[in-house]
């Protein structure tokens, strides 16, 4: 009785939105026959609540309520004040994709300079003769939702053998309040590439908007990938990332999460090792405070032989802050061989923060080597009473702990500048902490 | 002149009184020897004036070149000039060595009003002592005491004395888990730290320790309480003797 008032409730919601939105969807009139198809599938689910196991400790309906209206294209002011976020954000010698409340902002973006060395495009141009973005693997409702009201986001296609000479930094800046950003984003990476993906996700002025992201990577033979997510958006502001990715074989991918942001985030990602003798290493870190809510959600699916996988995650978890991990490792039967390890740690920094981790395995094949841990504690009172009769104050005592803590994840990018880069966000983080 | 002064110092753990009346003074440039049976209090003793949390002091005071040391944070203690080497080094996973005595050294300098040491110069100096103790520059880099053996943590704590320049060195049961090796190690980096301004107090179960760091004060301790205090010959007078007299005298 309950579930049916509330899908009702979302519902009617997800139709205004929907009405109101239509004319500014961009795509074929094939493509919004998809769309309209994403959206009666997300209607009929409503947005996902406790009683979906995947959504389990990550109740949206009770965290979240509505979906807010599609943000208002930017303006010129708009524009003006993602300009200055892009200056603050930009990580050095990256080249920029810029998108601002869910569109494609050229002048904001370095895309000749990228197109001498790959293609890009933007999803709504993509759209306008294909409507094979908008499909993804899922019943998930936000991934509907996200393929019936993706406004834009970049499509890259790295040819094989291309060596990307500098990083590419996708970001994703909200300066519309009360309002939602819908994007959705493809990466091809050739067989044999070289490349660095960054995307960050900042407020230029906003705070209480929502973010819809769906990034979908294909990962071609002999290619090596590092893939960086930076989410440090406004502190009433939701963001609900979806991230699919297949990996061909003999392909090193390197990805790494950092939260330090949002009321509600959740970061989900699927991945499948679709190729044997490839090597993913999906790593993060969760900086939380005050009643911040920020869930990792991970399906790793060894769907071939002689892959290795290994996760390594930290939440730090300040004031009444609420974290949930979630791991899942598939094994197919085919999967012989596979080396699949996953570990999260977190740190509760006050009696009122919770961790919620969940590590499951499902292993259909009998020679495999797996394993996960999860574990939750306080700051060894030996270590700060050791750093304290050494002269450091309480908070510098913490804060050298609290880095050591999230340092074995940041340890797994391989980058130096870019490990600083992260390194610098947790400094600051634990600067701001009172 | 008076360092450290110890009066009728009364502590409790947890309901259970360990030390019951304890007075020891303490002036720069001696070395004190503390001797006792397991459970007279000596560590007890070490922590409460380091400053460690657990203990409840329900009589008696600390003073610290005339302050009253028990209303000082165990930081604030430090960057006055107290400083007591660990029995048991922890180990810190994720710290660098080098990272944390620069970051500790800054600590107490910036909380005593002084600038913090340039880089170069800091290196310099961490250079010049981990080598008179045989520190590798490679263990530096690692995790604070993280794999490094008994004789490499406490050499550790030496170095660390090096470089704070305390003027106060509690050295808790330094000899535990040394052999002869590591111990006349040890025991030579904080001969050399010696001075007419630092004070050590040696806390210790056995006479050998006292071969390498010659007391001026030998300290016997037993149930919460100095039971007698004499020269360095007490020290052998222990060895020989043992602790049962004077757990009578207690």
């Amino acid at each position: 009785m309950n579930v049916a008032v509330a899908k009702t409730g979302n519902g009617r919601a997800v139709s205004d939105l929907f009405a109101s939105a239509e004319g500014r969807l961009p795509g074929s009139p094939a493509v919004i026959a998809v769309r309209r198809e994403a959206f009666e599938t997300y209607e009929r689910l409503g947005l996902p609540h406790r009683r979906i196991e995947e959504w389990k400790y990550t109740d949206l309906r009770a965290l979240v309520g509505e979906v807010l209206p599609l943000a208002a294209a930017p303006d010129a002011a708009a524009l003006k004040r993602a300009a200055d976020a892009v200056k603050t954000q930009a990580i050095d010698g990256a080249r920029k994709l810029v998108l601002v409340d869910g569109a494609f902002a050229a002048d904001l973006s370095d895309v000749k300079a990228l197109a001498s060395e790959i293609s890009v495009k933007t999803l709504r141009e993509t759209l306008a003769t294909d409507a094979g973005l908008l499909k993804t693997p899922s019943t998930d409702a936000v991934i509907a939702l996200n393929a019936a009201m993706a406004t834009d986001g970049v499509v890259l296609s790295i040819a094989d053998g291309t060596q990307l000479s500098a990083p590419i930094q996708i970001i994703h800046i909200a300066t519309a309040a009360s309002a939602s950003a819908f994007t959705r984003s493809q990466i091809v990476v050739g067989k044999g590439a070289r490349a660095t993906i960054i995307e960050s996700f900042v407020a230029a002025g906003a705070n209480a908007y929502q973010v819809n992201d769906a990034v979908i990577i294909s990962v071609g033979d002999n290619a090596d990938v590092a893939h960086i997510r930076l989410m440090d958006d406004a502190p009433d502001a939701v963001n609900i990332t979806s991230q699919f990715v297949t990996v061909g074989a003999n392909v090193k991918f390197n990805v790494f999460n950092m939260t330090t942001g949002a009321a509600v985030s959740r970061l989900q990602g699927f991945f499948t090792l679709a190729g044997e003798g490839s090597e993913l290493s999906v790593n993060g870190v969760n900086l939380l405070q005050k009643t911040e809510h920020g869930d990792t959600t991970l399906v790793v699916d060894h769907a071939v032989p002689n892959c290795v996988s290994r996760e390594v995650f930290r939440a730090v978890l300040d004031d009444r802050a609420h974290s949930v991990f979630q791991g899942r490792i598939i094994v197919r039967p085919d999967a012989q061989k596979t080396d699949g390890k996953m570990m999260i740690r977190a740190l509760l920094l006050s009696d009122e923060a919770e961790a919620y981790n969940k590590p499951e395995l499902e292993i259909f094949a009998d020679d495999v080597s797996c394993g996960h841990g999860a574990t939750a504690g306080a700051l060894d009172d030996s270590l700060l009473f050791y750093l304290k009769a050494r002269g450091l104050p309480e908070k510098q005592a913490q804060a050298l702990l609290i880095q050591a803590f999230v340092g074995e994840a940041i340890e797994q990018i391989a980058d130096d500048g870019l490990r600083e880069h992260v390194i610098g966000i947790a400094e600051r983080w634990l600067e701001r902490r009172p | 002149m008076v360092l450290l002064e110890v009066k009728d110092l009364q502590v409790r753990v947890e309901e259970r009184e360990i030390l019951h009346g304890l007075t020891l003074t303490v002036n720069e440039g001696e070395i004190h020897a503390i001797m006792g049976p397991n459970g007279s209090g000596k560590s007890t003793l070490s922590h409460v004036i380091a400053g460690k949390p657990g203990y409840e002091v329900t009589g008696g005071q600390i003073l610290f070149k005339g302050d009253d040391l028990l209303e000082m944070k165990p930081e604030e203690r430090a960057a006055k000039g107290v400083f007591l080497a660990f029995q048991y080094p922890v180990e810190i996973p994720g710290v660098t060595t080098m990272n944390f005595l620069r970051t500790a050294l800054n600590a107490q300098r910036k909380a005593r009003g002084e600038t913090e040491l340039m880089v170069p110069d800091f290196l310099k100096k961490v250079r010049e002592v981990s080598k008179s103790l045989n520190i590798p520059q490679d263990m530096l880099k690692r995790g604070v005491n993280v794999g490094f053996s008994g004789g490499e943590k406490k050499r550790n704590e030496v170095l660390q004395m090096a470089l704070f320049e305390p003027s106060l060195c509690i050295l808790d049961e330094m000899d535990s888990g040394l052999d002869i090796d590591a111990l006349r190690i040890a025991a030579d980096g904080v001969n050399a730290l010696h001075s007419p301004k630092r004070a050590m107090v040696v806390i210790t179960h056995y006479q050998r320790l006292l071969n390498y760091i010659v007391p001026d004060i030998v300290h016997v301790m037993s149930k919460g309480r100095v039971v007698k205090s004499g020269g360095k010959e007490l020290a052998l007078e222990l060895e020989a003797s043992g602790y049962a007299q004077f757990e009578d005298a207690a």
